[in-house]
């Protein structure tokens, strides 16, 4: 059974790209177009891994990422910030609110996929 | 009732009191205690008021109207200037100033001339008012006696003489307790602060008696003495303003000039925060010891109808002629209290000076031997005092008796307030000028001195028939200019403002114009530094640096001994040494410093200039030539100056800091904005980026990748590319317009005919999506001056906005121009989803878009709005949105149109 990723981004253009990427590395995918859209799909289509936009209407990829690790139930879900905003600040703040990696904007496809599947453990 | 006895019983028994107050005051000094409170100091200042005033003010009431007044209002006045007295002080206690005399002298380097001059006015100016303080005690006693039927001798002896001796005793016996004359007099100030209450209290107990015992009260005595045609006493005269002035003057001067006074407030200061209490205290004294003087004169002359009874006495005999005599012996104390007063503190103040200025000096000078030869001259110093104190009353005493009721006598007061007034040139120059120089002072002083002296005095006693009036009459050597009391002519004036205008013309001239063409020696000099500025002077160092010599520490100790006497002189001496964490008085060191303390305890005792004249004899002074002095003083004034200076740097660049932290504050703000800004761009500009990033590696990477998506994956990337170039231009030329760098065509626009073009060339877009696009235009009157190609790119803004924000098909846009004021005013509403209040706001700022799209993402780049907004306020316009969410936007602009040429 493959991986489930969900992909959370408002930008349509970069979700289809991501959508595209992952889809041919064969991971099962989701997407949302904002926060709220973002938390309803964790719940309806259970990822492995989600790869979350900071930037975003109605709720941000942080106030998501909080969101979701406060919910133990979902302790072993991964987290991918994706941000375009590269301030160290932000990237620091990413990892002290649980996610697990950040990769800022525009990223290397090739390697965005490499890491997506060493935390999946699917090499 | 009232014997001879009783009344010598009564007397005595006040002295004896007296006696009391003033052993209590001592006792309690002695024991640390002092009982000088500020209301004590103020009151003592009340021994300006002497029998003079007790008795002479209704005199003068009776004769001159309010004029009395006068005597008042002057000290009033002067006590206003509380900071000149506060000087004083200040400048007394830094250099023990002893009197009046020593006050000039030392402050024009120490000059025994000085002393001696200011002596030697003060002893003639005020030996006549001692007299007069005699014989008002006297016709008191004998308004008393006559009364009863009593002949007015005790034992062959007649009472003002007894009198004259009790006051000598009482004076020697709390004025001399202490050879240092700057030390206290506290028995003395309590008993002539007590003094005080007792004359007031009797002056209104009599005035009060006569106004509501005698009359029915004030408005009765009024109305009375205005039928018996007395109206012109309270009335004032302005013909003698003048006469006013001088009066007003003299008494200010005299209330710190007669040496009783400078006693009093300077010598006799404790504390001089009293002073700020006597400031408003004696005032008010002044004012209620003169709320009765009109009404006693008044109710004298209605009661006595004209019997020839001396004004003088009316506070005796009106209440005599209603047999109260209880009340006629409290009036009697009242004035026996002011007289002895007076008496008392003049005659300490005057053989002060008359000690250490004259006699002293004298000794000093012509007997040197003779003092070598005593060890101890403490002893004899004192002994001169007493004398002095004895051979002063008996001076007054004997003017008493020879004057007798002759003018001299009757206006002496005023005399001795002119005869004082000769000292404040050299008084108050000293204290502020520094140029002003002993030649100038002895000058100014001689000058006054000897006007005073043609002018008032030798007519006084011309008018009591002991000298020929020729020059009075005729003027000296029968020159008509030089008649005494019209000199260069100058009549019509009273004599007594006639002197004072002449004696301070002659003062005041000889002093600085002397001054400016004298110069000053060391001393002088280093004196003039220490009284103008004692506020500021250095002192410590600079004080040393201003002796230089050697001596010997037993020479200098013997010295000491020799004139304070061995106890107070090894007592001085123990508080000295251990004021430097010496333990023994012998191990001192003699350098400036100590000498500095040996000459100020001898000033103490024999006066300054005395003290400086000893001191200089048992040391071997290096002369300090006055260049030296000056470069010392200037040097601590450099000093000074350079600590302000400092100050004043210091607090500038306070200033300063305070400045640049709030310049650095708005700095870190911008910086913030500048960080946010370059943030914002930054995320603009990655967002497009990533996708073309991300597509171009998969078609890079993927050759096999089905042609539908190569050609939609190519779209998105062209699309993407064209935004991020829309980006780039505009933020390019939101920092050209920001910074003032954007160029400008400027021409006549007709604001109709751009909005017609531009809905022509946008209409594509609103076809495609089927939005209805209509407009309602003015025909004329829309030109404006400004860029066509800006207006039209705002125009382009709005329009592209509209079709963005409105549902397809049922869209509707409509554009409206008019005129509105002076200005034409564009609209474009659409029936889109509106805004909310916030909204409208924020839509104007740099990256903020408006949320609620069509679109789950709104397109644009967040510049459009506040590109339009800098380039309608260029033009003087205004950009803003009316909206409401729901009911679809109205962005409105308007350009206002040329102003007309005239």
């Amino acid at each position: 059974m493959s991986k489930k990723i969900l992909i959370v981004d408002d930008e349509p253009n970069i979700v289809i790209s991501l959508e595209f990427l992952m889809k041919k590395e064969g991971f099962e995918i989701a997407v949302a177009g904002d926060g709220e859209e973002a938390l309803a799909k964790v719940a309806s289509f259970n990822p492995d891994l989600v790869l979350l936009d900071v930037m975003m209407p109605k709720k941000s990829g942080f106030e998501v990422c909080e969101a979701l690790r406060a919910d133990p139930e979902r302790a072993g879900l991964l987290i991918i910030m994706l941000t375009a905003k590269g301030r160290d600040t932000e990237v620091a703040k990413g990892l002290a609110i649980g996610a697990d990696a950040y990769v800022t904007k525009p990223f290397s496809t090739k390697e965005l996929v490499v890491q997506v599947k060493s935390m999946l453990g699917v090499a | 009732m009232l014997s001879g006895a009783s009344i010598a019983f009564l007397a005595t028994a006040y002295l004896a009191l007296l006696f009391a107050v003033a052993r209590f005051g001592d006792a309690r000094a002695d024991a640390g205690r002092s009982i000088i409170s500020a209301n004590v100091y103020a009151l003592s200042v009340a021994v300006y008021c002497t029998s003079w005033t007790f008795y002479g003010s209704v005199g003068r009431a009776a004769s001159g109207g309010l004029s009395f007044l006068t005597i008042y209002i002057g000290p009033t006045l002067m006590l206003l200037f509380v900071g000149v007295f506060i000087k004083m002080i200040r400048i007394a206690k830094a250099q023990r100033i002893t009197s009046i005399a020593d006050f000039i002298a030392s402050r024009y380097g120490k000059s025994q001339l000085l002393a001696g001059m200011v002596t030697v006015i003060a002893v003639i100016g005020v030996v006549p008012y001692i007299a007069l303080q005699l014989k008002a005690v006297a016709a008191s006693v004998d308004v008393l006696m006559a009364h009863s039927g009593n002949s007015a001798q005790i034992a062959g002896l007649d009472s003002t003489f007894l009198i004259a001796v009790v006051l000598a005793l009482f004076s020697i016996l709390f004025g001399t307790r202490h050879l240092d004359a700057t030390e206290r007099h506290e028995g003395m100030v309590a008993a002539v602060a007590f003094e005080s209450v007792v004359k007031l209290i009797a002056f209104i107990a009599v005035g009060a008696f006569v106004t509501y015992g005698m009359f029915g009260g004030l408005t009765d005595l009024f109305q009375r003495a205005d039928e018996a045609g007395f109206g012109r006493l309270f009335a004032l005269d302005s013909g003698k303003a003048g006469t006013w002035t001088s009066l007003v003057l003299l008494s200010g001067l005299a209330i710190i000039f007669l040496p009783r006074q400078f006693q009093i407030i300077v010598v006799e200061n404790v504390d001089e925060s009293h002073l700020k209490r006597a400031v408003w205290l004696f005032p008010l004294y002044l004012l209620l010891i003169n709320v009765f003087v009109l009404p006693l004169a008044l109710g004298g002359l209605l009661s006595s109808g004209g019997t020839g009874i001396n004004p003088d006495t009316f506070v005796l005999t009106l209440e005599l002629s209603r047999g109260a005599e209880a009340l006629a012996i409290l009036a009697f104390i009242g004035g026996l209290s002011a007289a002895t007063g007076m008496v008392i503190v003049e005659t300490i103040a005057l053989s002060t000076m008359v000690c250490n200025d004259l006699v002293m000096p004298i000794l000093l000078r012509s007997t040197a031997n003779f003092v070598e030869k005593r060890n101890d001259l403490s002893g004899l110093l004192i002994g001169i005092r007493r004398a002095a104190i004895a051979l002063i009353l008996m001076l007054g005493y004997a003017y008493f008796r020879v004057a007798g009721e002759a003018y001299a006598l009757v206006g002496i007061g005023l005399i001795s307030f002119a005869a004082v007034a000769q000292f404040a040139p050299a008084m108050f120059g000293g204290m502020y000028w520094k140029q002003g120089t002993r030649a100038g002072a002895v000058a100014g002083l001689s000058a006054g001195f000897l006007v005073w002296l043609y002018t008032l005095l030798l007519p006084s006693f011309a008018r009591s028939g002991w000298i020929g009036n020729g020059f009075v009459e005729h003027g000296l050597f029968g020159i008509g200019w030089l008649k005494a009391q019209a000199l260069f002519g100058l009549g019509g004036m009273d004599e007594i403002s006639h002197c004072v205008w002449w004696s301070m013309l002659a003062n005041i001239g000889a002093y600085v114009g002397v001054s400016l063409w004298s110069s000053r020696d060391a001393v002088e000099a280093s004196q003039a530094e220490r009284f103008v500025d004692v506020f500021r002077f250095a002192g410590g160092t600079t004080e040393a640096r201003l002796w230089r010599g050697t001596a010997s520490l037993d020479a200098v100790v013997e010295l000491l001994e020799r004139f304070l006497g061995v106890p107070r002189a090894r007592q001085q001496l123990a508080i000295y040494a251990a004021a430097r964490d010496v333990d023994d008085w012998r191990a001192l060191k003699v350098d400036a410093a100590f000498v500095q303390f040996a000459e100020a305890e001898l000033a103490g005792a024999i006066g300054s200039a005395s003290a400086r004249v000893m001191v200089a004899s048992v040391t071997q002074e290096e002369d300090l030539g006055l260049d030296e002095v000056l470069g010392i003083l200037d040097e601590a004034t450099q000093v000074r100056a350079y600590s302000r200076e400092l100050e004043a740097k210091q607090r500038e660049l306070q200033e300063a800091t305070a400045e640049l932290r709030e310049a650095n504050e708005r700095l870190r703000e911008l910086d913030r904005m500048k960080d946010d800004f370059i943030s914002t761009v930054t995320h603009e500009l990655r967002t497009p980026l990533t996708s073309i990033r991300a597509l171009s590696e998969m078609l890079h990477e993927d050759p096999k990748l089905e042609l539908a998506d190569r050609k939609r994956f190519l779209g998105i990337i062209v699309g993407e590319a064209e935004r991020l170039t829309r980006l780039i231009n505009q933020i390019l030329d939101m920092a050209k317009l920001e910074s003032g760098r954007a160029e400008w065509t400027t021409g006549e626009v007709d604001l109709g005919e751009l909005a017609r073009e531009t809905m022509d060339s946008v209409g594509q877009l609103f076809r495609e999506k089927g939005v209805a696009l209509a407009s309602e235009i003015r025909d004329d009157g829309l030109v404006v001056l400004a860029d066509r190609d800006r207006l039209t790119q705002v125009l382009i803004n709005l329009l592209s906005n509209a079709v963005k924000f409105v549902p397809g098909q049922s869209g509707r846009v409509m554009v409206r121009v008019g005129r509105e004021g002076g200005a034409v005013r564009v609209e474009v509403a659409d029936n889109g989803p509106g805004l909310t209040a916030e909204e409208c706001s924020v839509i104007f700022e740099k990256f903020r878009q408006g949320g609620n799209t069509m679109t789950s993402k709104p397109q644009g780049t967040g510049l459009g709005l506040p590109i339009s907004r800098q380039i309608i306020e260029y033009f003087g316009g205004k950009l803003w949105v009316e909206s409401h969410p729901g009911e679809g936007a109205n962005f409105i602009f308007t350009v206002p149109l040329p102003v007309p040429d005239e």
